[in-house]
């Protein structure tokens, strides 16, 4: 449905998007996963025909959106990041004018706008203005407007940010049920989002594809260990060179120091749970343990051990004191 | 043409959503009504005196001594209106990131611009429009020439028309309105004083000022004169400043 043949787009001597390729399939939900700046908008902005590639191919419905671009435009739905209303007009008369642009015919008009409004659930506010609506409400409204012609592909910037935690649940509900019917390309910085929506994931940095799967895979082959945080009032002694000599403890670093209060990252094997001996370690050592939890893997440690898997920092082979 | 018909009637709504017709319109109507008031006093003195002196009936003309001061001042009073009919078009769609769904939606550029053309166009014949108010009332009471007239009205949508796409080209160019009806302001007095300069230059370049001057081109269909070389003078600016804005939004594309 959507296809990224190596795709690239300078500014002068920056580059925003250095090189992507990716192919999304029919119905499927695709996310792109990134930190800000990774150059997720511009290859969104290039896939909608805003702004043209330096290089590169992008069809789009079987369209490309260089050479075809009103083709393409007609079968792609589009929410950029800050939702594009006109705070003047009543959200009835907006969608009504998105309509017309979109080319709905008259007579369909005004059976999709009621469609899209309950689809979104802004039907109580057809009458306010656009301007005087909340956070959730624009973005929902963005939402119905990206959805008014039926398109075959949607392209959500950053859908769920600024909403309230009940609206994200809420928007990705309406995303799921949304991709039998379209195929959604969808980008976040949140993780979880991810996991719970996409059915397959690429990551960019630095305007490159880091890693293309499904996210069950992406965070296994992420998982080769498991890492524990563990707090300890050791009070003048050092944790460190004991938690390493516990079996199965690959790596033993200190993250956090409060006078004695000292948290530490302790790596083990995969599918080895080594918390009972943790616990069992400190508390014999006569130390208080304050805190003892598995860490998640974060997106901040998918990136860094995304992007720095050429170099891997040295890690502390076990049984030697550890200074982080 | 429906797309473009959509973009012109959202544009012409929105300056009805906004303060800016209404402000447009009122001060419009109140200098309008003012220059009227006062050429037609002037006008009214100067026939009682004409009266008195041949002691006949009155035989100024009411086109040319009246209609025709008050719509060359007309020229003068858009001059400063129109920068703020244009200067948000472009402008404010950026600045709010509303362009982002104009260009993403299945329209050309040129359909975009047309669109908001047209929207200007018709927010400035509204304008026209309360202007005829008063010449109405000079049928009621008179019986001045309406073919001049039409022709006058004529000169003035494509003497609006010029500095309308001349403004939708500067409009295109910022994403300040402020900036954008600044300049507009500027370009356009330049436009209108050009001439100025040929009075003590010599002829070629007078000849050439005075071809540049948008408003000396409306001295002629004030007369009541349909001459085709202003027609298309007034045309081609409209083309160029339509054919700019299409250029400085798909050079912005490039660089956005």
């Amino acid at each position: 449905m959507v296809e990224v043949q190596n795709l690239s787009k300078r500014y002068g001597r920056v580059t925003a998007v250095d090189d992507i390729s990716f192919r999304v399939e029919r119905g499927e939900i695709f996310g792109f996963l990134g930190p800000n700046g990774a150059g997720k908008t511009t290859t969104m902005r290039i896939l909608t025909g805003y702004i043209p590639a330096t290089e590169g191919k992008a069809v789009v419905a079987g369209f490309d959106v260089f050479d075809q671009p009103v083709e393409a435009k007609r079968r792609t739905g589009y929410l950029p990041e800050t939702p594009p209303l006109y705070p003047d007009m009543t959200v009835a008369e907006y969608l009504t004018f998105v309509a017309k642009v979109k080319g709905v015919p008259s007579a369909e008009r005004r059976e999709r706008i009621h469609h899209v409004m309950e689809r979104t659930r802004v039907s109580d506010m057809a009458g306010r203005a656009c301007g005087k609506l909340s956070k959730g409400y624009r973005q929902r409204v963005g939402l119905a407007q990206a959805l008014i012609h039926n398109p075959d592909v949607l392209i959500l910037d950053e859908p769920t940010a600024g909403l309230d935690p009940k609206q994200i649940i809420e928007t990705r509900q309406l995303i799921k049920e949304l991709a039998g019917d379209h195929t959604i390309i969808l980008s976040t910085h949140i993780l979880p989002e991810v996991e719970q929506t996409c059915q397959r994931v690429v990551i960019i940095n630095k305007g490159r594809v880091v890693a293309i799967d499904t996210p069950s895979n992406l965070t296994a082959r992420l998982r080769g260990s498991e890492t524990m945080y563990v707090q300890v009032d050791a009070g003048d002694l050092d944790a460190a060179p004991v938690l390493s000599r516990l079996p199965g403890v690959t790596r033993v670093v200190e993250s956090d120091r409060r006078d004695a209060l000292v948290g530490y990252e302790v790596e083990s094997e995969r599918g080895r749970d080594i918390r009972r001996d943790l616990a069992r370690a400190v508390v014999t050592n006569g130390w208080g343990l304050l805190e003892l939890r598995p860490t998640r893997m974060s997106l901040e440690d998918i990136f860094l051990s995304l992007t720095t898997e050429e170099t891997p920092t040295p890690a502390v082979p076990a049984g030697e004191p550890v200074h982080a | 043409m429906r797309n473009v018909l959509a973009i012109a009637h959202k544009e012409l709504k929105s300056y009805f959503s906004s303060p800016i017709a209404y402000i447009l319109l009122g001060f419009w109507a109140l200098v309008y009504g003012y220059f009227f008031v006062v050429m037609m006093n002037f006008f009214v003195r100067q026939s009682m005196q004409m009266n008195q002196f041949m002691q006949g009936p009155a035989s100024l003309n009411v086109n040319q001594q009246l209609i025709r001061p008050v719509l060359q001042n007309v020229t003068i009073l858009a001059l400063f209106l129109m920068p703020m009919i244009t200067m948000r078009t472009y402008a404010e769609e950026k600045r709010s990131g509303t362009i982002e769904l104009l260009l993403t939606s299945p329209l050309t550029d040129l359909q975009i611009i047309l669109g908001k053309f047209l929207g200007a166009l018709a927010m400035y014949a509204l304008m026209l429009a309360v202007s005829l108010i008063h010449i109405a009332l000079l049928f009621y009471f008179g019986r001045p020439e309406w073919k001049p007239i039409i022709v006058a009205y004529f000169g003035l949508l494509l003497f609006g028309g010029c500095f309308l796409s001349v403004g939708l080209f500067i409009s295109s160019l910022t994403k300040n309105q402020i900036v954008a009806g600044i300049v507009t302001f500027v370009v356009f007095l330049l436009l209108w004083i050009i001439s100025w300069i040929g009075s003590f230059s010599g002829p070629t370049i007078d000849s050439l000022t005075q071809y540049l001057s948008i408003i000396e081109h409306f001295e002629d269909f004030n007369k009541g004169v349909l001459d085709t070389s202003h027609v298309i003078y007034y045309l081609s600016v409209i083309t160029l400043g339509l054919f700019l804005t299409a250029k400085a939004v798909d050079s912005e594309r490039w660089r956005a």
